[in-house]
């Protein structure tokens, strides 16, 4: 058993450390570390860089643009980029769609599409959940009819997350209702600019319009746009759902969000003339949620290792899964503990970019309660943590 | 032993409940807190109307009585709704202050308008550094000839933006956590000094940061004796504790409510997700959750009711405030979870109670707060 590093991992840690001091745009990380909203734009700038460098996409094969580093050097990249506040590349295009074209997608799909997700210049967004089939994607309703060279699609897809920034969608769509649901689903890329293709937003708990219901009528897209065969389409996004779930677990962001919290509380007074951190109620919840972090680490670390020597990630990521969105919950609780009063004004605009005033209630904390409203999502969706449970009982268990 | 509410406590809660059913859906609430002052004076006003405005106040005040029991039967019902209407701000809070503290003249001045309707109030108490030590006061009021001076800033201030008057509460002797030293002054809302920074809470309420600069208030103007405002804010803050405790009660009964019913018409998997055992379970226990805490805060209701003193009294809140928030985080997380992600839009009112709940949760001491002052006091 050995969980050092080497001394070229280290000095690969070195490196990355070095990239980010020095290529990391100034303006972003001042808006990171200040809580401030990032735009589109910030991604995109972010992502170029990244791309020039040649360093976003470690998962990717090497022959379309990955790094070919190995599990450490995966997981070095990840926790520095996390602990330096840099965002990852949005996942939507990187980590959900370009693998099931480079897998299951025909040669031109892959010269036409991947170029442009590697280098942003192509926003993507998803089409799974529907209104009527969350939990229970399997019973999507969302019909795609073959007509000549096209098919004609048409339904709603709910939860797209920032589909109104996306220029294009990729859905699981109905081919076949005459067969076991899971059996008549396709996969299918679509423009967003096709005719008939409607989105509305959908305002969350903190105010902002995250995510949208993206509606199709009779929208007609090339049959060139089919991934694989058709009525495929739900064996290639499962096999995706769990090879393609690296940092399921967000450890980098959870310990940069303790690290941050720590300081915060050593500098938050208790009213009493000394600080919350001096509170051993409030000192033991901030040391279980970092135990629980560190063997969720070292549970991620086990998987990861797995992978390496070849064995296929299982149902683990459904830990990983469950244990970092509850571990995320949890740390955003104690953000609202630490803030007391100051987590209650909702005062959105002191968080845009070019707001000069002074903020109302203390830093970052002054959004804490609307981050931990927004972030109850994390264990609905990407499969709701009952879902990983019933994996967990059905897959390990044998229940 | 006897639970039952009395005649005039059940007509009450018939005709809060009978106002919230009928009066205040989820849409006319939200058309309230979209308004420029962000709650309805005609509610208001209705409240008056119906005499809701004389519960807080004693009987040899004009009052209803006073007492916490008919407190928690309107604010139970008042949770149900989400009703934003200042009642806690100007009635339990400032009330409670006048009631305890005022004069002859002052209550006469006060009281009866509050009741009617006509005025409104905000207690200046936290501060950015005070976390929930009410006795942590830095802003100072200093004797200058037959005036008193403030300077400070204070935040959080419930109703700050509608308030005609503000209870400003300022050390006038002693250092910041002193417990002796504290005052309370009767402050105009458009004095010269006073700048409010105002703002909407995330629960929808609307609150203010209040800066007081050099401003001047007669001495005749201080609310009770000079230093000696500390245990009539405890009170006071105490009472609005066991108002919020039974407000999150009778919110958390229609978040039960609304997540059985959902669970029973939600289908994926081809059938309803409430036949899911381990949803049934969890259900269950939101349920135990809400018993529990509605036990609880009749507990401290009928403590405060009696002629305990002082300290089990206040024991008693703070027993109440830490059960209902380890309830509130159980209910209103298993609510959202239950529910799925149609829970975390605007569009639906589970959310909307998800976020008042915890809102309550932070106020007046949160449960760790509130868990060391039982074991301390």
């Amino acid at each position: 058993m050995n969980a050092d590093f080497t001394a070229e991992e280290l000095e690969f840690q070195k490196e990355v450390r070095q990239f980010l001091e020095a290529e990391f745009p100034k303006d972003i990380k001042h808006k990171v570390d200040n809580g401030i909203r990032l735009e589109k734009d910030d991604y995109v700038r972010w992502q170029k860089i990244l791309y020039k460098k040649g360093w976003v996409a470690p998962n990717w094969p090497v022959e379309y643009g990955g790094t070919g580093w190995n599990p450490t050097q995966k997981y070095i990249f990840a926790m520095e980029m996390g602990l330096y506040g840099a965002m990852e590349p949005v996942a939507f295009g990187m980590k959900m769609v370009a693998p099931v074209i480079y897998s299951f997608g025909n040669e031109e799909q892959k010269k036409r599409f991947l170029p442009d997700i590697l280098a942003s210049n192509v926003w993507w967004c998803q089409g799974y959940s529907e209104p009527n089939a969350g939990s229970d994607l399997a019973s999507l309703k969302t019909t795609a009819v073959r007509d000549g060279d096209h098919y004609v699609v048409n339904g709603t897809k709910t939860w797209t997350t920032l589909g109104q920034h996306a220029d294009w969608i990729f859905c699981l769509v109905r081919t076949d209702s005459t067969v076991k649901k899971q059996e008549g689903i396709s996969f299918l890329l679509i423009d967003m600019k096709t005719p008939g293709i409607k989105v509305s937003p959908i305002v969350l708990l903190d105010g902002e319009p995250e995510v949208n219901e993206v509606h199709f009528d009779n929208v007609r897209v090339p049959a060139e746009n089919l991934i694989g065969e058709e009525n495929k389409g739900w064996t290639y996004a499962k096999v995706l759902l769990t090879h393609e779930r690296t940092n399921i677990a967000q450890v980098p962001n959870s310990k940069l969000k303790l690290r941050k919290l720590h300081n915060l509380a050593a500098n938050t007074p208790d009213g009493n003339g000394g600080t919350l951190l001096d509170d051993p109620m409030f000192a033991r919840k901030l040391a279980e949620v970092d135990i629980q972090v560190l063997a969720l680490e070292y549970a991620e670390l086990r998987t990861l290792a797995a992978v390496s020597v070849g064995k296929a990630p299982g149902p683990e990521s459904s830990i990983l899964k469950i244990v970092g969105t509850e571990a995320t919950q949890f740390i955003d609780e104690l953000y609202m503990e630490v803030a007391a009063y100051h987590c209650m004004p909702h005062v959105p605009e002191q968080f845009t970019e070019g707001f000069e005033g002074e903020r109302v209630a203390k830093g970052t904390l002054a959004s804490s309660a609307n981050v931990y409203f927004n972030n109850r999502k994390k264990s609905i969706y990407g499969g709701s943590n009952e879902v990983q449970k019933n994996i967990i009982s059905k897959a390990v268990l044998g229940l | 032993m006897d639970f039952s509410y009395s005649d005039e406590q059940q007509m009450l809660q018939d005709s809060v409940q009978k106002f919230v059913m009928s009066q205040y859906d989820f849409d006319t609430r939200r058309k309230y807190l979209e308004s420029e002052k962000g709650f309805s004076d005609e509610a208001w006003n209705l409240f008056a109307e119906l005499g809701w405005l004389t519960v807080p106040f004693k009987e040899e005040d004009g009052g209803f009585g006073g007492s916490a029991v008919d407190l928690m039967v309107v604010m139970e019902e008042f949770g149900k709704g989400m009703v934003v209407e200042p009642f806690i701000p100007t009635g339990v809070i400032s009330g409670g202050l006048i009631t305890d503290l005022g004069s002859a003249e002052q209550k006469e001045a006060l009281i009866g308008a509050i009741m009617e309707g006509s005025l409104q109030l905000a207690t200046a108490y936290a501060e950015a550094d005070s976390r929930y030590n009410l006795a942590a006061v830095a802003t100072t009021a200093t004797k200058n000839g037959d005036d008193y001076v403030l300077n400070g800033t204070k935040i959080q201030v419930l109703n700050g933006p509608a308030a005609d008057k503000l209870l400003v509460v300022a050390r006038t002797s002693g250092g910041q956590f002193d417990r002796d030293g504290i005052s309370v002054f009767i402050v105009d809302a458009a004095a010269t000094g006073i700048s409010k920074r105002e703002y909407t809470n995330v629960d929808g309420h609307r609150a203010a940061e209040i800066h007081l600069k050099d401003v001047k208030v007669a001495a005749s103007e201080l609310l009770g004796a000079e230093g000696a405002a500390l245990p009539a804010l405890e009170a006071a803050i105490d009472r609005a504790t066991l108002a919020v405790g039974a407000e999150a009660v009778g919110a958390m009964d229609s978040l039960l409510k609304k997540t059985v019913e959902y669970a029973k018409t939600r289908k994926q998997f081809g059938v309803a997700i409430g036949t899911f055992q381990a949803l049934q379970h969890r259900m269950s226990e939101m349920f135990i959750e809400c018993q529990l805490a509605r036990s609880i805060v009749i507990m401290a209701a009928m403590k405060l009711d009696s002629s305990a003193t002082v300290q089990e009294k206040a024991k008693a809140v703070s027993a109440a405030k830490s059960r209902v928030g380890r309830a509130i985080r159980k209910v209103g997380q298993e609510a959202v979870q239950i529910h799925g992600g149609i829970a975390v839009t605007d569009e639906l009112d589970v959310g909307h109670y998800f976020k008042r709940v915890t809102t309550i949760e932070h106020l007046f001491g949160n449960t760790d707060f509130h868990t060391l002052r039982y074991a301390r006091l």
